[in-house]
Parts: C-alpha cells; sequence; structure tokens
C-alpha cells in the first residue's frame, strides 16, 4: 500500500514540473516582450519569476528522482521518464539564463526587428506549449503522442526558418548597424530560437518512449 | 514413518530438481526487474506451492498413481530416482526437460519392464493434456493480453499507478500460480507413492489432513526447498529466468500458468464441466515452462512478434521425445540390474505386498493444535522482533546518512571558510604593502618639502649676503656661487634616480629579462629602453636623460644596433614584446 502513495506523490510532483515548465514557457515570452518594448520593471519581475521558477523546477525534479529511485518505482520506464524531466529541466534553465543574458548584455535592438523576434519568441514558446501536452499523454495515453508531438516539429521548423531571415536581414539589409551590434544581434536570435531546438530533442525522445510503450 | 520419508526421499529429491527449475518461471521477471525482492517472492511462491500441494493435489497424483501402481516400495524409489537422475542430467546439460515427461516415461519402462499392462486411457489423457497444455497457455495469455490491453487502454491509468497496480497484481498472481504448481506438479513428486500414505489424520485446529496430505505436505516442501536452493542461483545466472518480460506481458503470462495449471489439477473444475456435458478435463501434471513458452507465442500473436527462436520451440518439441524416451529406458536398465542382482521386481503384481506396510486398523489422529499454536505464536513473535530490528536497523542508517551528510557539509564549509581567510589574509597583505608605498611616499614628500626649504633659506640667505656685501668683485663671485648651486639643483639628479629606481620596480621582470638576454647594454641604454616602454615622447626622453633631443635619436640607433634589430624593424615593438 505504501508503493500507492509514493506513486501518488510522484505522479502529482511530476504534474507540478510539468506546469512550472509550461508557466516558464509563457514568463520567458512575457519577459522578451516587455525587454523589446522597453518595460524594464515588468522584465526584472519577469526575470525573478523564472529564476523562482527554475529553482521550483529542480527541486521537484530531484524530489521525483528520489521516489522513483529509493522505491525502486517502473525499474524499466524510470530512466527514459528521468532523461525526459532533465529534458524539460533543460528548456527553463535555458530560458532563465537566456532572460539574464538580455539583462547583463542589454542587446541593442532596432524597432524594426522587434515584430520578428516576438515572433520568434512565440514561435519558440508554442514548441515548448506543444511540448508540455503531449508529455502528459505520454503517462497516460502513449498512443497519443504522435498526434500531439506534430506541433512541436512545426514550430521548430518555423522558428529556424523566421531565425535565419531575421539573421539575412540583420546581416543585408541593416547598413546602419556595426559588425559588433549584428553580430551581438545574431547571438540572441540563436539564444531564443535555441528553445525550440531543445523542445525539439525533448520530442524526440518523447516519440522513441512513446513507441517504447506501446510495444 | 521414518521407511515412508525414506521410500519417498527420491521423489523428495524430484520435488527439490522441480522447485529448481521451475519456479524461476514463477518470479524471474519481477525479482530480476526489482520489482520484488527475491526473498518477498520466494516465501510468497513456496507458501502457496505447499498449500496448493495439500488441498489440491489430489488429481494430478491419483493419475500418475493410475498410470502405473508400483507396488514394491524399493522399485517404485528406483523408478522416481531414475526419472530424477534424467531431470538432473538434462537441466546439467542445459536441455529443455519436463519433471512430468520424465516420470511418465519411467513409469513406462517399468510397466514394460515387468510386462504390466499400460493404461492406454490415462496415458493418452497424459498426452493430449500434455499437447492441450501450450494450446490453451496460447490461447488464454492471447486473450487475457487483449483485455488488459482494452483495459490499459480505456482506464488511461498513469503509468507509474500502473506501476503501483502491477507490483500488487504480480504478489496474487505469483501466489495462484505458485498454488497452481504445486496442486499440479505433486503428482509427479507423490503420484508414485500415494500407496503407502499413512494411515493418519492430523489436526491443525482450524483443518485437518490426511496421510495422503502429509505425503503432499513432505513434497511440497521439497519443492519449496528446491527453489529457496536453486532459484535464486538461476535467477543470478540468466537474470530473468527463462524468459525476459515486461512487467504487463510477466502478470499475463503468470495468470496464464495459474489458470491452465489449475485447470488441469482441479477435480473441482473437471466435475463442474462433466456436469454439463462436456468431456471431463484430464487431471494430469503438465510442464509450466511450456504453458509459458505457450503464452508468451500468444502475446507475440496478439502483438504481431515472434517474441520465440525457432529454436527454443524446437528444443522443447524435441524433449517429448528425449525425456520420456531417456527416463523409460534407464529405468529399464536399472530394473534389469536389479533383476539379475536381487531377484525382483517380480513379473506379477503379488497379493498384499503393499499391506504390509499399511497399518492395519482405523487412522490414528495427530493432534498439532497446541504445537500449532505454539509455533504460530513464535513465528509471529519472531517476525515482530524482525520488524522492530529493521526499523532501528532503517532508523541507524538513516541517522548515520544524515550524520555523513552534515558532516559533508561542515568539511565543505569549514573548505569555503579556510578559503575565505586565505583570501582575506592575501587582501591584507596587499593593503600592508600599499600602506608602506604610501607611507614611504609621504615621507619622502616631507622629507622633500624640507630639503627644498632649507635649499630656499640657503640660497635666501645667500642673496641677503650679496646685497650687504660693498666688494663689487665679492658680490658677483657670490652669486655666481648661487646661480651654480641652483643649476645643480635644476638638474634633479635625486628625482630622477628615485624615478628610475621605480620604474625598475614596477617593470621587474621586463628589467631583468633585458639584463639577462642583452648584457653588454650601458645604463643609459637600459634606461632609454625603459622610457621607451614607458611611450614617452623624444622630447621628454631628452628632458629626462638630460641629452638633447638629436642626442637621444643617436641612443635609440645604438640601442637599436645593440638589440641586433635591421633597420626597418620597429624598436618600441620589440622592447614591448620582451
Amino acid at each position: 500500500m505504501l508503493s500507492f502513495k509514493h506513486a501518488n506523490k510522484s505522479i502529482d510532483l511530476i504534474e507540478e514540473f510539468l506546469t512550472i515548465i509550461d508557466q516558464g514557457s509563457l514568463i520567458f515570452k512575457d519577459g522578451v516582450k516587455n525587454y523589446l518594448q522597453g518595460k524594464r520593471e515588468n522584465f526584472d519581475d519577469n526575470i525573478k519569476t523564472l529564476s523562482n521558477l527554475s529553482s521550483d523546477a529542480d527541486i521537484k525534479k530531484r524530489e521525483i528522482e528520489n521516489i522513483l529511485y529509493t522505491q525502486s518505482l517502473m525499474p524499466q520506464l524510470r530512466g527514459d521518464i528521468l532523461k525526459l524531466l532533465e529534458e524539460l529541466n533543460n528548456i527553463i534553465d535555458l530560458a532563465k539564463s537566456n532572460l539574464f543574458e538580455f539583462d547583463v548584455e542589454v542587446p541593442l535592438i532596432p524597432s524594426e526587428l522587434n515584430q520578428d523576434l516576438l515572433k520568434l519568441t512565440e514561435l519558440s514558446v508554442f514548441a515548448i506549449d506543444s511540448l508540455i501536452p503531449a508529455s502528459r499523454a505520454y503517462f497516460r495515453d502513449p498512443i497519443s503522442v504522435k498526434e500531439q508531438l506534430h506541433r512541436v516539429y512545426l514550430y521548430e521548423k518555423e522558428a529556424d526558418k523566421l531565425a535565419l531571415s531575421i539573421k539575412r536581414k540583420v546581416f543585408q539589409e541593416m547598413t546602419q548597424l556595426k559588425l559588433s551590434e549584428k553580430i551581438h544581434l545574431r547571438y540572441f536570435t540563436l539564444h531564443i530560437e535555441i528553445l525550440s531546438d531543445v523542445a525539439e530533442k525533448a520530442a524526440d525522445l518523447l516519440s522513441i518512449m512513446a513507441i517504447k510503450r506501446t510495444l | 514413518m521414518l521407511y515412508i520419508i525414506i521410500i519417498i526421499s527420491s521423489g523428495l529429491f524430484l520435488g527439490w530438481l522441480l522447485g529448481s527449475k521451475d519456479t524461476a518461471n514463477l518470479f524471474g521477471t519481477s525479482v530480476s526487474s526489482k520489482r520484488m525482492n527475491f526473498q518477498k517472492a520466494s516465501v510468497i511462491a513456496g507458501i502457496f506451492i505447499v498449500l496448493g500441494a495439500i488441498f489440491q493435489g489430489k488429481g494430478t497424483t491419483s493419475t500418475i498413481h493410475s498410470l502405473g501402481n508400483i507396488y514394491e516400495p524399493v522399485i517404485a524409489f528406483t523408478v522416481v530416482l531414475c526419472a530424477a537422475i534424467i531431470v538432473l542430467v538434462l537441466v546439467k546439460v542445459k536441455l529443455p526437460v519436463s519433471t512430468s515427461q520424465a516420470i511418465v516415461g519411467a513409469i513406462l519402462g517399468w510397466s514394460l519392464f515387468t510386462y504390466n499392462s499400460i493404461n492406454i486411457t490415462i496415458a493418452s489423457k497424459i498426452l493430449l493434456a500434455w499437447i492441450l497444455a501450450p494450446v490453451l497457455g496460447i490461447i488464454i495469455g492471447a486473450l487475457l493480453f487483449i483485455g488488459m490491453r482494452w483495459f490499459i487502454k480505456k482506464s488511461n491509468i498513469h503509468v507509474i499507478k500502473l506501476d503501483a497496480y502491477l507490483r500488487f497484481s504480480l504478489i496474487i498472481v505469483i501466489a495462484f500460480a505458485a498454488f497452481g504448481l504445486g496442486a499440479n506438479n505433486i503428482g509427479n513428486v507423490i503420484g508414485v507413492f500415494s500407496e503407502y500414505a499413512p494411515d493418519v489424520i492430523v489436526n491443525f485446529g482450524l483443518f485437518t489432513i490426511n496421510g495422503l496430505q502429509v505425503l503432499f505436505l513432505l513434497g511440497g516442501i521439497s519443492i519449496a526447498g528446491g527453489l529457496f536452493y536453486y532459484s535464486r542461483r538461476s535467477l543470478h545466472d540468466t537474470d530473468e529466468g527463462v524468459f525476459s518480460l515486461i512487467p504487463e506481458t510477466a502478470i499475463i503470462v503468470h495468470l496464464t500458468l495459474g489458470i491452465v495449471l489449475f485447470i488441469f489439477s482441479s477435480s473441482f473444475m473437471s466435475n463442474l464441466i462433466e456436469t454439463i456435458g462436456m468431456p471431463s478435463i484430464p487431471l494430469v501434471p503438465v510442464s509450466s515452462t511450456q504453458i509459458i513458452l505457450g503464452a508468451i507465442l500468444g502475446i507475440g500473436l496478439v502483438k504481431g512478434t515472434w517474441e520465440i527462436d525457432s529454436k527454443t520451440i524446437a528444443g522443447i518439441g524435441l524433449s517429448w521425445i528425449t525425456t520420456p524416451l531417456s527416463a523409460g529406458l534407464l529405468t529399464y536398465m536399472v530394473l534389469a540390474i536389479f533383476r539379475k542382482t536381487f531377484g525382483f521386481p517380480l513379473e506379477n503384481k503379488p497379493e498384499a505386498v503393499v499391506e504390509t506396510l499399511k497399518s492395519s486398523g482405523h487412522s490414528s489422529i495427530i493432534n498439532l493444535v497446541v504445537p500449532g499454536i505454539i509455533i504460530l505464536g513464535a513465528v509471529i513473535l519472531l517476525v515482530f522482533a524482525y520488524l522492530i530490528f529493521r526499523q532501528q536497523k532503517l532508523r541507524l542508517k538513516i541517522e548515520k546518512d544524515m550524520l555523513i551528510q552534515q558532516n559533508q557539509l561542515y568539511m565543505s564549509q569549514k573548505a569555503m571558510n579556510d578559503l575565505e581567510v586565505r583570501t582575506i589574509a592575501m587582501e591584507n597583505d596587499n593593503l600592508n604593502v600599499k600602506l608602506q608605498a604610501k607611507r614611504k611616499e609621504f615621507m619622502d614628500i616631507a622629507l622633500n618639502i624640507n630639503e627644498q626649504k632649507n635649499f630656499l633659506e640657503k640660497i635666501s640667505n645667500g642673496i641677503d649676503d650679496a646685497i650687504l656685501m660693498s666688494d663689487h668683485d665679492e658680490r658677483i663671485q657670490k652669486l655666481k656661487d648661487l646661480s651654480v648651486m641652483l643649476k645643480q639643483r635644476m638638474s634633479f639628479s635625486k628625482e630622477k634616480k628615485e624615478f628610475y629606481m621605480q620604474i625598475e620596480d614596477v617593470h621587474k621582470d621586463f628589467h631583468m629579462k633585458l639584463k639577462t638576454t642583452f648584457p653588454n647594454l650601458t645604463d643609459l641604454e637600459k634606461r632609454l629602453a625603459g622610457l621607451i616602454r614607458l611611450d614617452l615622447s623624444t622630447k621628454e626622453m631628452a628632458s629626462l636623460l638630460n641629452i638633447s633631443a638629436k642626442s637621444v635619436e643617436i641612443a635609440r640607433y645604438r640601442l637599436k644596433k645593440k638589440l641586433n634589430l635591421d633597420k626597418n624593424s620597429n624598436l618600441k615593438n620589440f622592447i614591448n614584446n620582451i
């Protein structure tokens, strides 16, 4: 009966962990938006919230690991599950460090790029948002995982395309910018775009895990 | 009783082999996947094997007994021993072997040797059951798998909760399969000896068991003993028993095993089927490995995969011939040696051979209520003591872990404090050095002010003296002396000396390298190199060196030559790179 108690606790923790990742992605989007619109106070608030969420996610992940290992729950699946949680945790860590980089390096972003960067952020966040229900589905209905994952791949591809067009615009059309500023902008475009790449990596892992479970 | 135990010892040995060989199939996957620990699984399986044997072992035992009623105890012992030897040898050479097939083969060998007619009906029943068991395994395994897959899909149960349910179900399923194994396979162990059951009734308070059931109890204990002794080794050798299964499949396979074994050992179910007009189920010992194989095949059919390689199937198919044949042949040969040596077994069944073994009158009753209660109480006490001991051990372990953690924390804090102290000490040293330098600077300034004041006083007094002088020549001489003094002062020789000393101190490495790499440089050239490194202009350098700008250019040219640089080389870059 003790294993049911631990099972319930770990289910709750996983749910909370996924919610944190979901919230983290939304805060990241809001943070980039506030930075682009020059709302410094709101941006600082976003950084603080995201830092808290990231450390919460770390704590939850460690608790889940602890229960799964000490209670020998799901010996065949736990390796995969913990790897998935690690990938998801990476996403929120990356989002947090990206916002910190905005805060520290204060990149000069020409206003004509605001819309594009905002859209890139949205696409990356959509990719993460689509990953969360797919992750939830893995635990209850692995067959439906594949149906949900195609969105992640779609958003990742769109984000890649948009990032490329931003970089092209920066280097070929914005002649008024110094090379250092162009390189700085490329660097920040990459920072936002990489979130969708990490989401794609997690989606790959999730789709293999789902196949394993449906066999 | 001792005589009976000696006679059935070969059966107990066979039971022990059966336990060691077959029971890994019962919980191999569960133990190797760490879902259940070995002790827990083997205790559950052991208890239910014994229970199955006692309460439901009659059906299969009677079938084996009907196949060949071996009336001489020593021959019965020998026949079963031959079957056990064949099982042992085939297990050692890692060939698939069924205990049921070995015992039936040995009995048939005895029948052929003693010209006792083989009960064809029973033999055909046994053969039918052997074929039916894996077939039923396939059907039941497939149906259960479909049902479970449907249930999991429909219920949308969380995978972690599913795991918890599977753990719980595994315990029940293993217990059920163990019950079936005990009930079904006890026929192999005791079937031949059922004739020699003591005429007693043992009262345990809650239930009573008769003489035959006492034999079943002993047989069950021997199977459980084999399970404890060999299964552990077998699990470590092969990791997962005979087949590697995922937990969902393991549940189905074990449940199928339990159901099929139950079907072939339950008199109640057989009678029930007979009452509805269907042919009765033959109560025959069947091979658990073959049922498991059937269940896995059934699951594979549903999944559309072939999970067992054809070599395994071929090996098992071959064992259907090799096992009974080799057991029969061995029995035949051993009996031939017996007859040559001792003159028996006889060809015709002598009357009342068995009667000598049995007590003549009514059954004696053994009351085990009081000892049973005492043993039960002792077991409960032991379990209680063990639980307290384990709890204490766990508590101590947790405390120890916490102490280790605290110690690690303390050590890391200490290391950090040490580091901090070292950093502060270093900072203090640096500040001390700076303080000394500043102090020296202030002292220099004070001394300088003092010296300047003395000098200016000296000049002022000299001028006053010159004013008061009446002699013109003397006055001129005095003024000239004062002018020389002023010129000497204007050369700033002392300050310059200090300036060069400070430069050398700041650029220690540079001056050291310059000295060692180019030892033939003069003092002036070394100073010039130092000034070039400071990026001073020619005019500034001329003033500091007390020479003209032209002389600085010439000195630069000479320095370039001494540093072995050609005309086009940049002296400044060269000096900066030293």
